[in-house]
């Protein structure tokens, strides 16, 4: 099987860290998902160590028949894109993954600057509905088997979630042969 | 043990339990792609992250009316259990007596361990085997080489 990433990363993803950098490492992720919660800080970690030297894209795959706020959390991560607030918002849902209902989301959204009538409109319509299932869609075409699922330099990676074994795989994938 | 059967098999008929009062024979879902996904055991953590997402992923299967079915050796009320808890939206069949029946005919049973591998198959419409693939058992399989199959079916 390929697990390759499909489509490969583009402008459309969000991003950190420089496009020329030598090793791009991309989430599928869920923010209800504890195992996400998990690897959050594993990747705060990894961005200090290698710093401009790593590009971190996140994508979204909500698991939504085992998380029930997953789906709606992801619209507003979205939301909060649109508004150039998307990585603040990240982080602030996986630092409160244990109040994910729609007034939260709506108030961290409100925190950020984001109008809130604005965000429980989006929220109430899935205006960005059809972008989180884009992601999921390409997910399962990459061979995303679980959350989070990693991809360097476009491979699954199938190691341990363990800051060094994916700083290892991160600086063997970085380094020109 | 026997290799796992390969592209362009028949698909070994069978007959399994997949409720307490209800069986599914294989041969009655001709006329639409089936994929058979052979785990190890109900609740271990892997095939939990593997089932889970094909429970996603169904939407995605059902474009290709393709059904789902979960076999392992673990008996009917354990699946049941199994099935409620993860709110699995597809059966899950008993390969319980004679144990390991069936997945022994598919080629993916782990005698030493007496469980079933972790294994997939599609079948066309015709209950003919298109693609089949053995995983290692600590890795999940995503969906990606099920939706090959099913894309190249059409």
């Amino acid at each position: 099987m390929s697990a390759r990433l499909t489509p490969p990363v583009s402008a459309r993803d969000h991003a950190q860290g420089p496009e020329d950098a030598p090793v791009t490492l991309v989430e599928y992720g869920d923010y209800e998902c504890p195992h996400c919660r998990r690897a959050y800080p594993i990747v705060k970690t990894l961005q200090r160590t290698l710093g401009n030297d790593l590009r971190f894209v996140f994508r979204n795959f909500p698991l939504a028949k085992s998380h029930e706020h997953a789906e709606h959390a992801a619209e507003m991560a979205e939301a909060a894109g649109h508004e150039g607030r998307f990585w603040p918002l990240h982080d602030v849902l996986f630092e409160h993954q244990d109040a994910l209902q729609d007034e939260d989301l709506i108030g961290y959204a409100a925190s950020l600057g984001i109008d809130p009538a604005w965000a429980a409109a989006a929220l109430a319509q899935g205006v960005f509905t059809e972008r989180v299932r884009e992601d999921f869609a390409s997910g399962v075409k990459s061979g995303v088997n679980g959350t989070p699922t990693f991809f360097i330099n476009s491979v699954r990676y199938d190691g341990l979630l363990h800051p060094t074994a994916l700083l290892e795989a991160l600086v063997i994938a970085a380094t020109p042969e | 043990m026997s290799p796992l059967l390969s592209a362009g098999t028949p698909a070994p008929d069978f007959t399994l339990p997949r409720s307490a009062d209800a069986k599914l024979r294989l041969a009655d879902s001709r006329g639409h792609p089936v994929i058979l996904a052979f785990y190890p055991a109900d609740w271990s953590p892997v095939c939990g992250d593997e089932l889970a997402l094909f429970n996603e992923v169904l939407p995605e299967f059902q474009r290709y009316r393709a059904e789902l079915l979960g076999v392992s050796v673990d008996g009917i009320w354990c699946h049941k259990a199994y099935r409620e808890a993860r709110h699995f939206d597809f059966h899950l069949l008993a390969d319980f007596e004679p144990k390991g029946a069936v997945s022994r005919a598919y080629g993916a049973y782990d005698a030493q361990n007496g469980f079933s591998e972790r294994a997939l198959f599609v079948l066309d419409a015709g209950g003919v085997i298109r693609w089949s693939y053995l995983s290692p058992l600590s890795v999940n399989p995503g969906a990606d080489g099920i939706l090959a199959a099913l894309e190249k079916l059409k």
